[in-house]
């Protein structure tokens, strides 16, 4: 008995050390999710933590975002719209009808969805910067209904005086912060399964891909609506966390613009690369608060710096620094190694 | 009020037109969304009140010396930050909006926040079919108008502006014919950022300035050349006459109009894309492979 389950944990581990350590990318993602398990330990400022939190529901925000426009290239201007569709629902759901949070959150992730098949059906004739800049349009005209419907919506101001996520910042923590991972993780396989391939060509060669016998108006379309649940998501969450569903804080043109500046300065068509971004650049503008005046313009100098120097982003740029990719059977290998570790080619 | 839709409404399609043509051209030649475009047209109107209040200059020679001096920084921030990241499509969105921020930012640090105000260059109105018009919006019309033919003068009838046009039809194909593709670009660049320049100049006396002036305007020219077909000059121009006017209309006419004016005219732009994908006089670029 206690051999064979000697036998199974040292095939775990083999396939950890397999699988995991062999790859320093992998090692310091597993890394990076240990440290923010254990953060309260280290430190229970609840000020710290709520930075951690929200930006834990940024990076699902962002990483949705790198879904849909940097696996399909369908470059969406607009994301903000799903993250407002299913504040909004979020609130007013539970504002109104009193429903808890475990019910309105995924009834606004499914109204992002929803949202997500109003603006993929219209714009699948579109494409490049006409797709770019239609899909601009979408959140400003909701803003535009939400401030003529004042008495529902709360027009400027919002609606406020929504349930908490729980009593105390911790459990906030401890909900967040699992949650981000989970679906990560979760983005991070689809755009490794053969849907995300899919994805990935339709970017590359949208005409190849149709040549191929592959339906491309059904995978644009599901990457709007998988985009949209995940932007959904994150959307009631932030609701949640907050307490409040404003114009300016969840369609605003800053929001969508937000959620593609993290993407790209974490670096596209990565899934990790957005969530990097966020946990690197939110807490850098709380630290910038500490200066008001400058803040904006020292958020916007580094960025430019960094996107000029690594304009792929920075992940990929420390991933090309710190891995190779074998250039034979195109398997990543650490730096270090003269030769691949699956198919023995030499390196470089 | 039907003369204020039409006076107000020729004023912002003009200033949208100018715009457009600009962000609309510098995308023909270099295939660059340069979201930074209605940001030199507010730092123009800045710089203009800084010479004409701050410096007690010739408002003639203040406008001027603003247009020379934002095509200058234009051409700078083309050749040493958009130039190094063109290959990087989504690299371009976020360092030319990085870019806007920072410029809004600098003039927030040295202006403040405040509303300001640049004057008139000539005061006084004329009557027009029993309207008052004051000389401001007259001399506003002429130099768009001047300007918006002089625009299509250059792209038409001048080497430079075939040049231009062959760039943007067939980048590849321009090279091999001995265009310099890169100078062409640059000069295109020179050229959208006159324009914008321009722009703010104009509007300068007749809107209030605040840092954040850009941002609508961003949205709307964004729309204008969605609209009319990005590269087109002729869609540039129909598109801004358009959503020039509905934005007015939408003001004048609705309640509350000031919150909707933006969401009608992108509501009108989205309509019309749905119809035609390409725009109202689209040029279908070459897929680059």
């Amino acid at each position: 008995m206690i051999g064979i389950l000697r036998a199974y944990i040292g095939r775990v581990y083999k396939e950890f050390r397999g699988e995991i350590l062999v790859l320093p990318s992998k090692t310091i993602v597993l890394l990076f999710c240990l440290l923010l398990f254990l953060m309260p330990l280290i430190t229970s400022e609840t000020y710290i933590l709520r930075i951690l939190i929200l930006a834990s529901i940024f990076a699902i925000f962002a990483a949705s975002w790198d879904l849909l426009s940097g696996f399909t290239g369908q470059i969406n201007f607009g994301h903000a719209l799903f993250f407002g569709v299913a504040a909004y629902t979020s609130a007013l759901l539970n504002l109104h009808i009193g429903l808890p949070h475990w019910l309105t959150i995924p009834i606004g992730a499914v109204a992002a969805v929803l949202a997500g098949l109003v603006v993929g059906v219209p714009c699948l004739r579109l494409r490049g910067p006409y797709l770019a800049l239609a899909t601009l349009a979408f959140p400003l005209i909701l803003t535009g209904i939400i401030y003529i419907f004042p008495n529902i919506t709360g027009g400027e101001l919002g609606v406020y005086g929504i349930d908490p996520l729980s009593g105390s910042r911790l459990i906030d923590y401890y909900i967040c912060i699992p949650l981000m991972i989970g679906l990560g993780f979760i983005m991070w396989k689809i755009t490794g399964s053969k849907t995300g391939i899919i994805f990935h060509a339709i970017r590359e060669d949208e005409v190849a891909v149709r040549a191929s016998g592959i339906n491309t108006t059904k995978y644009k379309l599901l990457a709007f609506c998988l985009s949209g649940l995940f932007a959904g998501i994150a959307g009631g969450l932030f609701v949640h966390f907050m307490r409040i569903a404003g114009p300016t804080s969840t369609l605003a043109l800053m929001v969508s613009f937000q959620a593609i500046i993290w993407a790209i300065f974490g670096g596209i068509a990565t899934i990790y690369g957005p969530i990097a971004g966020v946990f690197i650049l939110v807490p850098v503008t709380e630290l910038l608060r500490a200066m008001p005046e400058i803040r904006m313009l020292v958020f916007a100098i580094i960025v430019l710096l960094v996107l000029l120097f690594m304009p792929e982003g920075i992940t990929t740029w420390v991933r090309d620094k710190i891995e190779k990719e074998c250039p034979r059977c195109k398997i990543r290998n650490i730096a270090t190694r003269k030769t691949c570790r699956i198919c023995g080619a030499d390196l470089d | 009020m039907i003369e204020g839709i039409i006076i107000n409404g020729i004023i912002s399609s003009g200033v949208y037109a100018l715009l457009a043509i600009g962000f609309s051209l510098i995308f023909g030649a270099a295939r660059i969304i340069n979201l930074t475009h209605t940001a030199f047209y507010m730092l123009a109107a800045y710089l203009i009140y800084t010479f004409t209040r701050s410096f007690d200059l010739d408002p003639v020679l203040s406008i001027i010396i603003s247009i020379v001096a934002v095509t200058i920084i234009g051409v700078l921030v083309y050749k040493f930050v958009i130039e190094r990241v063109r290959a990087h499509e989504a690299t371009v969105l976020i360092v030319t909006i990085a870019l806007a921020i920072i410029i809004q930012e600098v003039v927030l640090l040295a202006f403040g926040g405040h509303f300001r105000g640049v004057s008139s260059l000539i005061s006084g109105y004329a009557t027009i079919l029993g309207v008052k018009v004051t000389y401001q919006y007259l001399l506003t019309f002429g130099a768009v108008s001047i300007i918006l033919f002089g625009t299509w003068a250059l792209l038409m009838k001048t080497r430079l502006g075939i040049a231009i046009r062959a760039t943007a039809q067939d980048r590849a194909i321009a090279n091999l014919m001995g265009i310099n593709v890169a100078r062409i670009g640059m000069i295109t660049m020179a050229i959208a950022v006159v324009l914008a320049a321009i722009a703010g100049a104009l509007v300068a006396p007749l809107f209030t300035l605040t840092p954040y002036m850009w941002m609508h305007p961003l949205i709307m020219v964004l729309a204008v050349v969605v609209l009319g077909g990005l590269g087109s000059i002729k869609g540039s121009f129909v598109g801004a006459l358009i959503l020039g006017f509905t934005e007015t209309l939408v003001v004048f006419l609705v309640p509350m109009g000031a919150f909707l004016k933006g969401a009608v005219a992108l509501a009108i732009m989205l309509v019309i894309i749905l119809i035609r994908p390409e725009g109202l006089f689209g040029v279908s670029f070459e897929e680059e492979r």
